[in-house]
């Protein structure tokens, strides 16, 4: 086996195309995951039974079953039901809502653990239960789980080539694709894999940094 | 001096403020209040002692609506607190402030956001109306140059101080004391006690103390309440009570605790 810088060179074009689609689906996998696993940590707080059942239930199916299949089934599975989507926006959706299902759990430890001395301040000084949330709870609360949340950044990126198996090409679709055409297998693996390990690197050190400016 | 207790329409003073009718409060099997009449006359400094565990904290806690009575009837200022509806028990709360033991400010915001929060999202108070007036009443509790520092910032001593001017922000009819120095350093506690009794001697404030500081109870208090087991047992003016206390557990508890 020979290492062979021009295999790199051809590469790279494709690899950047790849990194894109991978960002992407990180940055918008993780919007999607924080925002919805907060409706989910909110709804299960709601008094009503009937919500917070059908929302446990939904919840803890999506989280124990495994990612490859919740993304065949919206590939393969909506389209006979007349719903379709691009194969990148199809991955983003169940990405968001596969960690929903986890961040969620982060933000329900994250609200329990603001002291109820807060929410009776809040009650004495007679604020409203919607502002009680926005200005006293959820802050605190999202001050103390964003550290948890970064882990699961990490961990949605590791994800992200499960997307190679509904026709996204990722960093890791563009680095099989290259492979097969060319029959050129260690480079464009090796790359991926140190991109892997410098986006992770990069965004822990993000992360640490928003952490301190958070911690007070 | 700015005048910290002042409000829409104050209570007529001596008129029955407060007013408890057989109140049963109870945890589990244990009953911590058990039909509880007592009543707290407008603009005066009512100071509840007795053992912990007899029931003191629960009517504190009672009034301010953070748990509600298995029996009994509450009411403030002629309007029912319980039974209630949740919107007449919102109206019925803004005559109500409290300090706590553990302070309990917002660890988010700052000093100045601590105290205008509720005027401006509660009562409409304009942002600029509410930082004055919350100005003053840091000047009043003397952390003038406190305005933008955070809780985690200041000594025990001064977040206390600062729960203070938060509760008379609001312009409550009554502010309810739950020990509030018990969590303090030693060396802290005059400090926040001399601010309360400013506020006793230089406003018509209604104020309900739960307190261990025996010392501070006679000198601000109008009447002084002893517990024991959900009871009033006895009152009477500080004098006496602290001088000539009738009740054997009375005797008892302050050869304890003085």
């Amino acid at each position: 086996m020979q290492w062979d810088w021009g295999a790199v060179a051809d590469f790279m074009p494709h690899f950047w195309d790849g990194l894109l689609v991978t960002l992407q689906a990180l940055a918008l996998g993780s919007v999607i995951s924080f925002v919805l696993g907060l409706v989910w940590a909110l709804l299960m707080r709601t008094p009503s039974r009937f919500v917070r059942w059908p929302v446990g239930a939904v919840t803890e199916f999506i989280r124990n079953t495994p990612l490859l299949v919740q993304l065949f089934f919206l590939f393969y599975v909506l389209p006979e039901w007349n719903i379709t989507f691009s194969a990148l926006t199809t991955g983003v959706v169940a990405i968001g809502l596969h960690y929903s299902t986890y961040t969620m759990q982060v933000y329900r430890a994250g609200i329990d653990a603001v002291p109820v001395g807060q929410w009776e301040a809040a009650t004495a000084l007679n604020l409203p239960l919607r502002r009680t949330w926005t200005a006293v709870i959820l802050p605190q609360a999202v001050r103390r789980v964003v550290p948890a949340l970064g882990n699961y950044v990490i961990a949605m990126l590791k994800d992200t080539p499960l997307l190679m198996a509904i026709t996204v090409l990722d960093m890791l679709g563009e680095a099989r694709l290259f492979s097969q055409q060319n029959f050129q297998f260690t480079e464009p693996l090796t790359v991926i894999g140190v991109a892997f390990i410098l986006i992770s690197y990069l965004a822990s050190v993000l992360l640490r940094g928003l952490e301190r400016r958070l911690v007070r | 001096m700015t005048d910290p207790g002042s409000h829409t329409n104050p209570p007529v003073d001596g008129s029955e403020l407060i007013r408890f009718d057989h109140v049963t409060k109870r945890f589990g099997s244990n009953t911590v209040l058990d039909g509880l009449d007592f009543s707290v006359d407008a603009g005066k400094h009512v100071t509840l002692i007795g053992p912990s565990g007899s029931g003191k904290t629960t009517i504190l806690r009672l009034l301010m609506t953070l748990m509600k009575p298995d029996e009994g009837t509450i009411t403030v200022a002629g309007d029912q607190l319980f039974p209630a509806s949740e919107k007449q028990v919102r109206e019925v709360r803004k005559k109500i402030g409290m300090v706590f033991q553990q302070f309990n400010l917002f660890p988010n915001m700052n000093v100045l956001r601590n105290i205008t929060e509720a005027p401006v999202t509660v009562l409409g108070m304009s942002k600029d109306e509410a930082e004055q007036r919350a100005r003053e009443l840091l000047d009043l509790v003397g952390l003038a140059d406190k305005c933008d520092a955070y809780p985690t910032q200041l000594s025990g001593g001064q977040q206390q101080r600062v729960a203070i001017a938060r509760a008379l922000a609001m312009r409550p009819q009554v502010l309810l004391l739950d020990e509030v120095t018990s969590a303090l350093d030693p060396e802290l506690v005059a400090g926040v006690l001399d601010v309360l009794r400013d506020i006793a001697r230089t406003t018509d404030i209604t104020m309900l103390c739960v307190t261990h500081e025996m010392n501070f109870a006679r000198d601000i208090s109008d009447q002084v309440l002893m517990f024991d087991s959900g009871h009033v047992i006895e009152s009477g003016p500080p004098e006496k009570i602290f001088g000539d206390p009738e009740h054997e557990r009375t005797r008892e508890f302050l050869g304890a605790v003085l």
